[in-house]
């Protein structure tokens, strides 16, 4: 049966339920305006290990452990794991859920990653290929530094633009049944490449693409924003939504009143000098679990467009003078 | 034809960003730095008055200067302290010779986690390591202007 709609779009005749959403983060994210809804917070930056790399990984060990037991369920009922994180060959990832032993499959997609880890899981689900699958991403501030900019002790300056990479871990258990809210769409994003430079303001680099595939979602399901209680992106920031909202008003729509932004809700910018806001794989993925998915469950929120956000960049492409191309993957949730 | 749109698509784009980006006021940061950079000479002067009271000659005292400034900077950055000082005071705080310390330092305390040789070893420089070539290699070609300059018999 074909589930494919419009352009970019599948609409499941069913939709893929999520049993459950576990986070757990780091001290400066429990301090912020969303610390009383995560599930664990780490006083130790470290997580008891001995590099910022093993103690992602430990972080996304936890997580991923926290959320099989919510479901109810044992790791054996797992089918598939879909993880993926920011660090180069991914191996926060690899070195986090090798020891759960359940089957998997490594994904990157800059902080796009728990929109790309929710889509796959979703049509593994639908399609018959497994009856649970486990969605999940982290990030941590120092590996991140570490891979991406200087080491933690070096002193500088950062623009005004740049964001605050999120430690947290966030994931999700999908199945056929449960749980009080569903995965009901997928709008798959492009690689939009406005041709900018700036590494340090993600924001302007991955704006294009978020509206790119909000309107593109929009388009293939023929609604308008209205019928999204909430539009939430990533990992945009304050610079970045700035740039969204005119964007998509270029396109003739205005989603002033259902867009929020996981980065800008996570810190509380002014208070916690994260500049323009979070960001990272474990931003929107934390924000998601803890956060929007109750609100989801609840009811509160009938349905959401989520639109995790990615930066496409290494070290090497920045150095080469490459610009800095977006992604972003919309994931349908509604409230059932 | 594409492409001449396209870039001209894309400087409209940067045009546009750099529009909505707010960024750092440049006369208080420039404060800022007059501020810390001022006070770390002051404390280098210091030094170098003392050792030079106690019968140091200049260049030894000089010397003993740099020494206890760098042995500074490093404790501070090991205490991710002088992270915080740069932070505040930018280029006050990198242009004299304690955020030299700190570029080597920082990097040192990063890297260890990957052993002496590929840790350490390898990586102690990547940002110390820019400057010191070309700090060298600029030395080199004026070295070598002075010295076709005084062949010459102008200088």
């Amino acid at each position: 049966m074909d589930q494919t709609k419009g352009k970019q779009s599948i609409e499941f005749q069913e939709g893929v339920h999520i049993l459950s959403g576990a986070s757990i983060v780091g001290k400066k994210e429990g301090e912020g305006p969303l610390g009383s809804c995560f599930d664990l917070i780490g006083e130790d930056p470290m997580f008891g290990c001995q590099t910022w790399e093993d103690a992602e990984s430990t972080l996304q060990k936890e997580t991923a452990q926290l959320a099989i037991g919510k479901a109810k369920l044992e790791k054996w009922q797992i089918r598939t794991i879909f993880a993926g994180d920011l660090l180069a060959q991914s191996i926060a990832s690899s070195f986090g859920i090798m020891d759960l032993e359940i089957p998997v499959y490594g994904l990157y997609g800059a902080c796009s990653t728990m929109g790309e880890a929710l889509s796959l899981g979703a049509m593994a689900v639908s399609g018959g290929f497994g009856e649970y699958v486990l969605s999940i991403t982290s990030s941590h501030f120092g590996s991140a530094e570490k891979e991406f900019r200087f080491p933690l002790e070096y002193g500088n300056q950062r623009p005004l633009s740049a964001t605050w990479t999120v430690t947290g871990s966030g994931a999700c258990v999908l199945g056929k049944k449960g749980g009080k809210a569903r995965i009901t769409g997928l709008t798959t994003g492009k690689i939009i490449d406005y041709g900018l430079k700036d590494s340090l303001n993600m924001g302007a680099c991955m704006a294009p693409a978020a509206c790119d595939t909000i309107y593109q979602n929009l388009m293939d399901f023929n609604r308008s924003p209205g019928d999204y209680d909430r539009i939430i992106t990533g990992d945009l920031g304050e610079v970045g939504q700035r740039i969204l909202f005119d964007l998509m008003a270029e396109k003739g729509f205005d989603i002033k009143k259902q867009h929020m932004d996981c980065g800008i809700e996570i810190f509380d910018n002014a208070a916690q000098d994260t500049h323009a806001g979070g960001s990272g794989c474990g931003c929107s993925a934390a924000t998601f679990a803890s956060y929007i998915l109750p609100k989801l469950e609840k009811g509160e929120w009938k349905r959401i467009l989520f639109v995790p956000t990615g930066a496409l960049l290494s070290k090497v492409s920045f150095n080469e003078g490459q610009s800095v191309p977006g992604i972003a993957q919309a994931v349908v949730v509604e409230h059932c | 034809m594409v492409d001449i749109a396209k870039e001209k698509k894309q400087k409209e784009y940067e045009k546009y960003v750099k529009k909505v980006t707010p960024t750092h006021s440049l006369p208080l940061n420039m404060a800022k730095a007059f501020l810390i950079g001022g006070i770390i000479c002051t404390l280098g002067q210091g030094i170098l008055n003392f050792a030079q009271s106690r019968g140091l000659d200049q260049e030894t005292a000089g010397a003993w200067c740099s020494l206890i400034l760098v042995l500074l900077s490093v404790l501070l950055t090991g205490l991710n302290v002088y992270g915080k000082i740069v932070k505040f005071g930018g280029a006050g705080a990198l242009v004299p010779i304690t955020g030299f310390a700190n570029s080597v330092a920082a990097p040192a305390i990063e890297y260890q986690k990957e052993g002496q040789v590929f840790g350490i070893g390898c990586k102690i420089f990547t940002i110390a390591g820019p400057v010191i070539l070309y700090g060298i290699f600029t030395s080199w070609i004026l070295g070598l202007a002075y010295w076709i300059l005084k062949t010459a018999g102008i200088a």
